[in-house]
């Protein structure tokens, strides 16, 4: 009746997992560093990392840029383009309620959303993945080098943000104004600029999981829509103002999704197939939010008065 | 030397008119209290020197007028210890610490937390303690150090007391008087405890209803039992 456990098709469900993982992780990444300072989810996060994966694509394709330089200049221009969108849009009503913050975010989903199809056309494109997709055998372990250059590239920006959070001034003005930004302002810090920094960083983090995703499922004006729930779900899961619960909440989700896969061939999961991924992460998010509201790393605020 | 001069400053939150009229000076290397009845406008006064309220009137600091909000007056020396712990409660004490020296530029800020452990050594050696396990009292004075960082021209307190304990208000005024002492730092602070402001002060400010009503040596104010009646309430 059981199989006998297939240790190499394993060990692959791992490392494709912490692949996707990983991309939920940066995600999920954007949208606590946004919620800590703005308060607000972004909506709009998903779309903001698809049309940075247009504009790699259209460098390359249209304008005969190669890859590597593209990309970089994808990634200082959604770093621009995050500063912009809160000093233009998010800013004039960032002293509202959040429900005014929230229909803003939507509105720049659907604007974004339209913008792309507008300029690039609804057509599925290819871009190509900054590692290859080639597979590459270790011992008896087939996986793709775009699945191991997307863990390491996680891995890697997230040791360095927190490297930045933790070690240098501004980035101790960051966290300070996320904790509380009446306080920042009489210590110097100019919070409005923090504010905007912060967007900043959510969209670069965001277009590095829209080039890695794109190779993937094919670049595509929706194709950051699943991603995005994932997303929620990781930083739902790892609490939304706690960024290593981010990181663990994204590597987790992608982790578990394929021990699903894994598992299904055996008949207590036999249950399960591809399409159960999005419908299990809005479960797991609406269980946390029931159970565990402040998820695995986020603290109850306790406050001495 | 005047280091402070606020000429008819009034402020109003929204609609509602919190200062009228409030002229006062600080000297540098004093402590002047400002005191009165809640509602009184005291906290509003040093929300109006460090632009944390819209305010009319002139406010300057060693002559130059202060305009902008509480970036600017940060950066114009003006350190605000708002009342009820201003501390980040999620970041550590040495974190919280470091925050206060963030508009310098200079390369002292180290030798600068060890002067500050010298007055507190618990901070050195909790530093890596969130701020919000401390105790009040604890908070409080991570406040002060915090803004003892900024190397501060001018220090607004703003109802250090509130809701500590006798015993850890008298340490904490203790440690101010002896700063000031020590290092000549100039503070306006603003209680709710006529007692023990007016006896670290050497001057102070009555306000009634957005006004000054009464000025004059904390000695003398002390003494006199018809003010100490009807505006001191002790």
């Amino acid at each position: 009746m059981l199989g006998a456990f297939d240790t190499a098709y394993f060990a692959q469900q791992v490392v494709s997992g912490l692949a996707s993982g990983g991309v939920y992780a940066l995600l999920a990444l954007a949208l606590v560093i946004i919620h800590r300072s703005t308060g607000v989810i972004n909506f709009a996060q998903g779309e903001m990392a698809t049309f940075s994966a247009y504009i790699c694509w259209a460098l390359v394709t249209s304008h005969g840029w190669s890859y590597w330089p593209a990309l970089v200049a994808t990634l200082v221009l959604s770093f621009v383009g995050g500063v912009g969108i809160h000093r233009v849009v998010i800013r004039p009503v960032e002293r509202g309620s959040v429900l005014r913050i929230v229909i803003v975010t939507i509105g720049l989903l659907i604007a974004i959303n339209g913008f792309i199809i507008w300029q690039w056309s609804g057509e599925p494109q290819q871009l190509q993945s900054p590692f290859g997709t080639d597979i590459v055998t270790i011992g008896d372990v087939a996986v793709s080098e775009h699945d191991i250059g997307t863990i390491a590239v996680a891995l890697g920006i997230v040791v360095l943000l927190w490297l930045f959070f933790q070690f240098t001034k501004v980035g101790l003005a960051l966290r300070a104004t996320a904790v509380n930004p009446e306080e920042a302002r009489l210590v110097g810090v100019r919070v409005t600029w923090m504010l905007a920094l912060g967007w900043g960083l959510a969209a670069t983090l965001g277009a590095v999981a829209g080039v890695l995703t794109a190779p993937i499922v094919g670049l595509d004006p929706n194709m950051m829509v699943a991603v995005l729930i994932y997303a929620f779900a990781a930083a739902v899961l790892g609490g939304i103002d706690s960024p290593a619960g981010a990181v663990v909440g994204g590597l987790l989700l992608g982790l578990m999704l394929n021990m699903l896969t894994f598992f299904s061939q055996y008949r207590a999961f036999d249950w399960f197939s591809e399409e159960l991924r999005l419908p299990i992460a809005l479960l797991i998010i609406l269980v946390v939010l029931l159970v565990r509201p402040s998820g695995l790393f986020g603290h109850a605020h306790v406050k001495r008065v | 030397m005047t280091l402070l001069e606020l000429d008819r400053v009034a402020a109003h939150y929204g609609p509602v008119q919190a200062l009228r009229e409030v002229s006062l000076t600080v000297s540098e290397g004093e402590i002047v209290a400002v005191l009165g009845a809640n509602g009184a406008g005291k906290t509003t006064t040093l929300r109006a020197i460090s632009g944390t309220v819209s305010r009319s009137g002139t406010i300057e600091l060693d002559g130059k007028p202060l305009r902008g909000g509480p970036e600017a007056a940060a950066r114009a020396g003006i350190a605000h210890v708002p009342e009820g712990r201003g501390t980040f409660v999620d970041l550590t004490v040495t974190e919280n610490l470091k925050l206060g020296a963030y508009t310098r530029r200079d390369r002292e800020v180290k030798r600068d937390l060890e002067r500050i452990a010298s007055y507190f050594p618990w901070m050195a050696e909790r530093g890596g303690q969130r701020a919000g396990t401390l105790s009040g009292g604890e908070q409080q004075m991570l406040a002060l150090g915090r803004a003892l960082m900024s190397r501060p021209r001018l220090l607004l307190l703003d109802e250090p007391s509130l809701g500590l304990a006798p015993m850890v208000v008298r340490e904490f005024f203790r440690t101010v008087r002896e700063l000031n002492e020590k290092e000549g730092l100039t503070v306006l602070v603003v209680e709710q405890d006529a007692r023990i402001a007016l006896s670290v002060s050497s001057r102070a400010y009555v306000l009634e209803v957005g006004r000054v009503a009464l000025s004059g040596p904390s000695s003398e104010l002390r003494a006199n039992e018809a003010v100490r009646r009807s505006y001191l309430g002790y």
